[in-house]
């Protein structure tokens, strides 16, 4: 336990909020709908899961690279009036810390319940990689400094820092390919994920190269899809539908110095989850042994890595033993993405590891077990392929929310 | 304003943007400058609007002997530009300048972007690539764009002793 660190933010919030609803539109290539049309589906999806009237809805946030619809939009689609709403941009690490605004947003009194959504078509529209129209764009100011080189995509950004662990630590291919590994059989149990197929070592190693140390199957999925999850307060959070999932502290876009070049304030292959865990851990009074099950956001399988290692649930340099070692596996003594995450369910940035989580610790994983006559699953706890992808007794989750190797999110859930 | 095309790309930098101008029209005279700041004298990189050690805003363009070592590096097989996929893979490094390098902390440096090219400025060819890695001596040289607009890029300094192995990623795909 860290509790005794002095934190950064007051501990009074701590447990004091809670997820009270989530909800998704399916992960697909091609969703032939606007983001408008998804972010409806998904924030509906979202209510209904709450069994929240569109009444009690009063407060809207999401966020996105100018590749979504704003808020008003979607409220005005489900007839929700609105007291409070923000869209902002970003990516990856938004939604960790919008849901910490939208906790500030509450606090100040300006309204009672938030849905924070994300809705892209991030394989059909506006794709990550800045191919396609994007790639064509005049190239200016401090991007000079980069693009040129081809030097664009974020595989391409953060390859140096990737390379530089594997020399600081010797991290082997072999050990980082066990990320997608575990993730792909994560998600041969999750019925909504784009990539179902288990996959091995070789597989990855044998996939082709795209930007050393990242081979094609060390990179997610790009997908069209839609993520809303609804923030309330926690003495509300019991008159609802399910059982919430409480919040124990959340870190937002926290930086390491000089993100500007990430490179200039080493060592490179740190990233921010080592500034983050001063914030998190004492304001959540939870330390990383607490901890049942990860969602290392995995953009790239060396994300998910650095992440785990500089919170401390590892030593420094022992990433690449981590990964490898089974600990992240289901049945293993701290999973990680049990949905298959980006690499493998969809590319939502962070959202949907946050919706994996509330319904983790729930108990209520939608996995190929069988269901009760009243639709609750009664969970086998076989992991084999096909199967079940509930954790036993997951109490306490972590979301690891990543932006890039400077900037990152987080936030620690409890079961309510 | 200083624009020009390469590789396909359309670069433009606004004429407001004053550091950015100045430092691309020194590469431009193929004089490698940085910002020096004039209270605590410490060079920074990339071209900044303040110290980022003493918040002084006051600055002069100093020359920077443009020599170092390969921190570390990216090494791009499938490009996304159209004009970079025939000299697939290349490399993008990341160079430590001697000049400054572990100051004003331990693991602080002036680390400067390039490509790996040959000594004419060319993206480097498979055979090249093969010869670098982290702890590879570099040396500037430019890649001329257009009038007051040049890149710095990386090559391998003949001058320099060379580590007999510079650490490389140890699977090699397509031969590199």
């Amino acid at each position: 336990m860290t509790s005794d660190v002095d934190a950064t933010a007051p501990k009074y919030l701590r447990d004091k909020y809670a997820i009270i609803g989530v909800g998704e539109t399916t992960y697909t290539r091609g969703s032939n709908l606007t983001t408008r049309a998804l972010g409806t589906w998904a924030v509906k999806n979202a209510m209904e899961d709450a069994g929240i009237p569109a009444s009690e809805v009063d407060g809207m946030m999401s966020y996105s690279n100018n590749d979504s619809t704003p808020s008003p939009m979607i409220a005005g689609d489900l007839g929700i009036r609105l007291n409070f709403y923000m869209d902002v941009y970003g990516g990856g690490s938004s939604s960790e810390a919008l849901i910490g605004l939208a906790i500030g947003a509450i606090e100040a009194g300006m309204c009672n319940t938030v849905v924070v959504f994300r809705s892209m078509n991030g394989y059909s529209q506006v794709r990550i990689g800045g191919t396609g129209v994007r790639a064509a764009a005049p190239i200016g100011g401090d991007a000079v400094h980069t693009a040129p080189y081809g030097w664009l995509s974020a595989g391409q950004n953060f390859s140096p820092s990737f390379m530089r662990h594997m020399y600081d630590y010797g991290t082997t291919p072999e050990q980082v390919a066990m990320v997608k590994v575990i993730h792909s059989e994560h998600a041969s149990n999750n019925p909504k994920a784009y990539y179902k197929q288990r996959l091995t070592v070789d597989d990855v190693l044998n996939s082709r190269m795209i930007v050393k140390p990242l081979h094609l199957l060390d990179c997610c999925v790009e997908t069209d899809n839609a993520t809303a999850v609804i923030v309330t307060r926690a003495e509300r959070a019991y008159d609802y539908r399910n059982t919430p999932a409480r919040i124990l502290a959340v870190a937002g876009r926290v930086c390491k110095p000089r993100i500007d070049m990430h490179f200039q304030h080493g060592p490179i292959s740190t990233v921010a989850g080592y500034y983050i865990k001063d914030i998190i851990w004492p304001n959540a009074g939870v330390g990383p042994e607490d901890i049942d099950l990860t969602g290392a956001y995995d953009a790239f399988t060396f994300t998910t890595m650095l992440q785990l290692e500089d919170y401390g649930f590892c030593k420094k340099g022992e990433g690449g033993d981590y990964v490898s070692s089974g600990i992240m596996r289901l049945g293993g003594e701290r999973p990680n993405n049990t949905s298959g995450g980006h690499l493998c369910e969809g590319y939502t940035h962070g959202m949907n590891m946050i919706i994996e989580n509330v319904r983790q610790l729930r108990g209520e994983v939608d996995c190929y077990c069988p269901t009760d006559n009243q639709g609750r699953r009664q969970h086998t706890y076989d992991y084999s392929g096909g199967a079940c992808r509930q954790v036993r007794d997951a109490n306490i989750s972590m979301n690891l929310g990543w932006a890039m190797p400077g900037t990152g999110s987080s936030m620690v859930m409890r079961k309510g | 304003m200083p624009q020009g095309e390469y590789r396909g790309m359309n670069l433009s930098i606004l004429d407001i943007d004053h550091e950015n101008v100045a430092y691309f029209g020194y590469c431009a005279d193929h004089d490698f400058r940085l910002q020096k700041c004039v209270d605590c004298g410490l060079l920074r990189y990339p071209p900044g609007t303040a110290c980022p050690w003493c918040q002084n805003r006051e600055f002069e363009w100093t020359p920077v002997e443009a020599r170092g070592t390969v921190h570390s590096y990216g090494e791009v097989h499938q490009a996304i530009q159209t004009q970079f996929r025939e000299h697939a893979p290349y490399m993008i490094l990341i160079v430590d300048l001697d000049t400054q390098k572990g100051e004003p902390s331990e693991h602080e440096a002036l680390r400067v972007a390039g490509n790996l090219v040959t000594p004419d400025g060319e993206l480097a060819p498979p055979e090249l690539v093969k010869q670098v890695g982290i702890g590879s001596r570099m040396r500037m040289v430019f890649a001329d764009v257009s009038e007051g607009l040049a890149l710095p890029m990386w090559t391998l300094d003949e001058d320099a002793e060379q580590p007999e192995n510079p650490w490389r990623y140890p699977q090699e795909y397509n031969g590199v």
